[in-house]
């Protein structure tokens, strides 16, 4: 697109520049309290800079604030998330893309309506499964462990996976699958050849999605993953929400911060891919 | 075969340590002082051979634990015990889930150290299934003694007509006349401590007890909302989604007068080096001498399928109500120990207080459970009078509009 | 047929199957078991005894039911309605080549990576009028600058709106500029060759090829508003009292806390009629407008 007057642009860089405020001001509240004492938060005003920066709220926040009866602050939570979100997004995703490839060039009578199916499942409430599938989990021994935890994301997640994939695919021309077709490849071969090596873009987009929809989840960790497994976002929530005890503000927003850290660094680095994945069909159709 | 060894031997350490039966309690203590207390019943465990697993969910005034628990029940799979206090206790009885701890309360006498209106809510069909931790006193106000000498007022008033003079008089001076969190649960504290005031002990007991549906539309209970009303009037216009604790700050820093807080409030004037009686008061809300509303913590014990895991949940109550542990606990969190026999020496006045009106309130029948913090109706009919509470605090509803509603969510099954 | 073609045949069931089966068992299976119970007394614990329509009577006799679903009405339009706008015009923005366009991007995209329990949390501490704006604006002298939404019974929930656009809006953005960027150059060229103002190509050629992107966000916000849940409860949890109450809560709380599992699992049933309700013509539209492209 071309561009004209300065004067447009002088306007169109004050506009960016307000929305840039607005976005970023929380993160600045969020760090610049990190840095400061108690007494200073009490005393003083939210937007004002930390008069000396301190680092003890961060230690505390990773390594020995309460979350219970333990004081090990959110360093084993941490852990416990990454143990968890590797596989439940690996696993989603692969299935994911197995189905969108089927969806998209191997139709069979009914596969639309099974797939609007598929896709109301994306919009169930979280709560309605609670119960029930506890009872499951249960029943096959998997109850509060990770495991119970990754099959539990990994069966909310495929609807969304499947749906990113599915659209992406749709975008391969038919022709290219036909052509390997009468060359006498499979399925499976097909999808090795031809598929997965223009898959990039998509891939990314979907693993910046899962992951961060499941590292930031908090009602299936708290009840699938109770005691030690517990994922992060419980561990946080545990630090944060003392019922009758003093609220340390600072360790808070730090372990705030940290809880957040990973997806926050999946988007700085992947960002630019996840545009280009989406630019490249993710969501078209 | 030398790696072959060494999985072996590490597999065997493992499996020594396994061998420790872990008691596993469902908690939402989480604060670093709260953890304290804690932690004193996880070292007693540990004494007597067992391993501590610690479940702790915070948040949503246990909302979010008891969705976990409720969860894990139904996976078969329930912890040793979990917080769980009043009438829910004997909800959770009527599922069958329960463990029977008699064989614990006969051997330590539960029965003869334990009050009979404590000991009633920890047994279901006559056995005992729970053991009590502490017992907090509601009915408490709180006050910063100078902002009440700059105001002009002297000493805590004990009737509602001295008490509003003197908070226009703090209102005059420039403070706030009443710290106050606008939540739910705060807002239902001090709607039971108005009742309770303003119409009795016998009157708190029929309306918010029994849910007595012709005590509830009473004209007394239009006067409590009257009451409430104007206790409204008193409470700055920041108050709501405030937390109970910077409420506490306002009195502490001498920005507010009065709070209507249960003694867990203690534990914030300690943590600022606050002592009672020279840097802050307590009493009982005006008009509630004699009454004391009672809030006890217990955990409820699960049925475990487990030989070991059941031994283990023995020791577990035992432990709690070992005298060692109460002193310690209870020393820590602002509430009183829930059994006799427990050294009086180390708790500070307030608590020496409560300990007195326990005991006088137990014989004259002002010892009344909580509606407000789950100890005497159901959740559902507690939830739904709470919101009717919540309602009133944060509109102009009328007095009698709010006691049609509260009729209307007594009912609530 | 050869074995190999039937092989061929059935390998693209075999594949889905599984999903398809978990998602008949853990979504359908869950929903028809939620139905069941909606039409039960269940209390803490799910029981199973038929008692009828009992639930949706009392679930619609009572007060917080009604606030809470007008709630998810105001919340869900003005938060679908300004995400798009904003969204959008910033995309349009940011795809007019201006330097720095990565970082930018980069800081208008990242609240979506962040919990809702940490956006809520942050944004319950700004709008906290003696804690937050207020009191900033308070300090730098603009003493009769008011913002109260926060406390505000009547004006809470429009708070819950700020924050969730601020959360939403950058993915809505990315979502817009890959649809901007996906449109070929040379129309717009030759558009402009022939003389159309920059306005008249927006709306007339970059606007209607932008159409299944509409789609998608529309989808993708939906369902965030509908199941709007973790930033309610850490922005306001509900409240001034229940003022700010959503549908998301009212199911947990009354379905956990209370004990009332069977009133809950009827406001679940009717979360899950309006999600069907709002998206199956969404989709039945996107669909077929798909037809008519290929």
């Amino acid at each position: 697109m071309n561009h004209t007057l300065k004067p447009g642009r002088i306007v169109l860089y004050l506009l960016l520049g307000l929305f840039f405020l607005y976005y970023i001001a929380p993160l600045y509240v969020m760090l610049s309290t990190s840095f400061k004492s108690l007494d200073e938060i009490r005393s003083g005003n939210l937007l004002s800079l930390p008069q000396a920066v301190s680092f003890d709220a961060w230690r505390r926040a990773w390594s020995s604030a309460c979350t219970g009866t333990t004081c090990e602050g959110l360093q084993p939570y941490f852990w416990n998330s990454i143990k968890m979100v590797i596989p439940a997004v690996a696993i989603s995703t692969l299935v994911g893309a197995f189905n969108g490839y089927v969806f998209a060039h191997w139709r069979f009578r009914h596969s639309e309506i099974l797939f609007t199916a598929l896709l109301v499942g994306c919009f169930i409430p979280f709560q309605v499964v609670l119960l029930p599938m506890a009872g499951l989990l249960g029943k096959f021994g998997l109850a509060n462990t990770t495991a119970g935890l990754v099959f539990v994301h990994v069966v909310y997640g495929t609807a969304f996976t499947t749906l990113f994939f599915r659209n992406y695919y749709v975008g391969v021309p038919e022709e290219l699958i036909k052509a390997a077709r009468i060359d006498g490849a499979g399925f499976f071969l097909i999808f090795r050849k031809v598929v997965l090596p223009i898959s990039g873009p998509i891939f990314v987009v979907c693993v910046i999605w899962q992951f961060t929809q499941i590292w930031n989840d908090f009602l299936f960790g708290v009840v699938f993953a109770s005691g030690e497994a517990q994922p992060i976002t419980v561990g946080l929530n545990n630090l944060v929400n003392t019922s009758t005890g003093v609220k340390e503000h600072n360790v808070n927003m730090a372990a705030a911060i940290i809880a957040a850290l990973p997806t926050l660094l999946v988007y700085l680095v992947a960002g630019r891919y996840f545009v280009r994945g989406l630019t490249a069909g993710a969501v078209k159709g | 075969m030398k790696l072959k060894h060494i999985v072996m031997l590490t597999t065997l350490a493992f499996a020594g340590s396994a061998y420790a039966t872990d008691v596993e309690v469902l908690h939402y203590w989480t604060s670093g002082g709260e953890a304290k207390s804690a932690a004193q019943l996880k070292l007693i465990v540990k004494e007597a051979g067992y391993g501590w697993k610690d479940f702790a969910v915070a948040g949503g005034g246990g909302e979010n634990a008891m969705t976990a628990l409720k969860t894990r029940v139904i996976s078969g799979n329930p912890p040793t015990a979990a917080q769980i206090k009043g009438p829910s206790i004997q909800e959770w009885g009527r599922e069958g889930v329960l463990a029977n701890i008699d064989e614990v309360a006969v051997a330590g006498k539960w029965d003869s150290v334990l009050p009979k209106v404590v000991a009633d809510v920890m047994k279901y069909k006559g056995h005992y299934v729970a053991a009590p931790i502490n017992v907090h006193r509601v009915n408490w106000v709180w006050a910063n003694p100078e902002v009440l000498k700059n105001a002009g007022v002297a000493g805590m008033p004990t009737t509602w007509d001295s008490f509003f003079e003197a908070a226009e008089k703090i209102k005059k001076s420039g403070a706030i006349a009443i710290a106050h969190g606008g939540q739910p649960w705060q807002d239902a504290t001090i709607f039971e401590s108005v009742a309770l005031g303003v119409g009795g002990a016998a009157f708190y007991q029929k309306a918010l007890v029994s849910l007595d549906q012709k005590t509830l539309t009473s004209p007394t209970m239009v006067k409590v909302f009257d009451t409430l009303g104007k206790v409204k009037g008193y409470i700055d216009k920041d108050a709501p989604g405030r937390d109970w604790n910077l409420a506490t700050a306002m009195v502490i820093n001498g920005k507010a007068g009065f709070q209507f807080m249960g003694d867990w409030a203690k534990g914030e004037f300690a943590s600022a080096g606050k002592v009672p009686g020279k840097d802050y008061l307590c009493a009982a809300a005006p008009g509630s001498a004699g009454a004391y509303t009672f809030n006890i913590d217990s955990f409820a014990m699960f049925q475990q399928k487990d030989a070991e895991a059941k031994k283990g949940q023995m020791a577990l109550a035992k432990a709690v109500m070992s005298p060692q542990f109460q002193s310690v606990f209870n020393l820590n969190k602002g509430s009183i120990p829930v059994r006799s026999g427990v050294s009086k020496d180390k708790f500070d006045d307030c608590a020496l207080k409560s300990m007195a009106d326990m005991d006088v309130s137990g014989k004259n029948g002002g010892l009344v459970p909580s509606m407000a913090h789950g100890m005497a109706i159901p959740s559902a009919t507690q939830g739904a009078i709470s919101d009717v509470i919540a309602k009133f605090m944060n509109s102009s509803m009328t007095s009698a509009d709010a006691v049609a509603a509260l009729a209307k969510a007594a009912k609530t099954k | 047929m050869s074995l190999k073609d039937i092989f061929e045949k059935t390998i693209p069931k075999l594949v889905l199957g599984p999903t398809l089966l978990a998602s008949l068992l853990f979504v359908y299976g869950f929903i028809l078991l939620t139905g069941y119970i909606s039409l039960t007394e269940s209390r803490m614990m799910p029981t199973f005894e038929f008692s009828g329509l009992g639930q949706y009577v009392d679930l619609f006799d009572n007060e917080r039911w009604w606030t809470s679903l007008t709630n998810l009405g105001i919340f869900g339009t003005l938060f679908i309605g300004f995400s798009v706008a904003i969204g959008l015009f910033l995309a349009i923005l940011l795809d007019q080549k201006i330097r720095a366009e990565g970082a930018l991007r980069a800081v208008y995209l990242y609240p979506m990576a962040l919990s809702f329990i940490v956006t809520g949390t942050a944004w319950k501490w700004m709008l906290n009028p003696s804690l937050g704006l207020e009191k900033v604006m308070h300090d730098w002298g603009w003493t009769a600058f008011h913002f109260d939404w926060l406390v505000n019974p009547d004006m809470a929930i429009y708070t819950v709106v700020i924050a969730g656009v601020w959360q939403s809006s950058g993915f809505v953005m990315a979502l817009f500029l890959a649809g901007l960027r996906g449109i070929d150059d040379d129309i717009i060229k030759a558009a402009q060759v022939d003389g159309a103002s920059l306005p008249t190509i927006y709306r007339r050629i970059v606007i209607p090829a932008m159409r299944p992107v509409f789609f998608s966000v529309l989808l993708i916000l939906s369902h965030i508003a509908i199941k709007s849940f973790d930033l309610v409860i850490a922005l306001t949890a509900g409240g001034p009292g229940n003022a700010s109450s959503v549908p998301a809560i009212f199911m947990y709380q009354f379905s956990f806390t209370r004990g009332q599992l069977g009133l809950g699992s009827a406001s679940a049933m009717m979360m899950l009629a309006t999600i069907v309700a709002v998206l199956v013509p969404l989709m039945y539209l996107e669909a077929r407008s798909n037809k008519a492209m290929r």
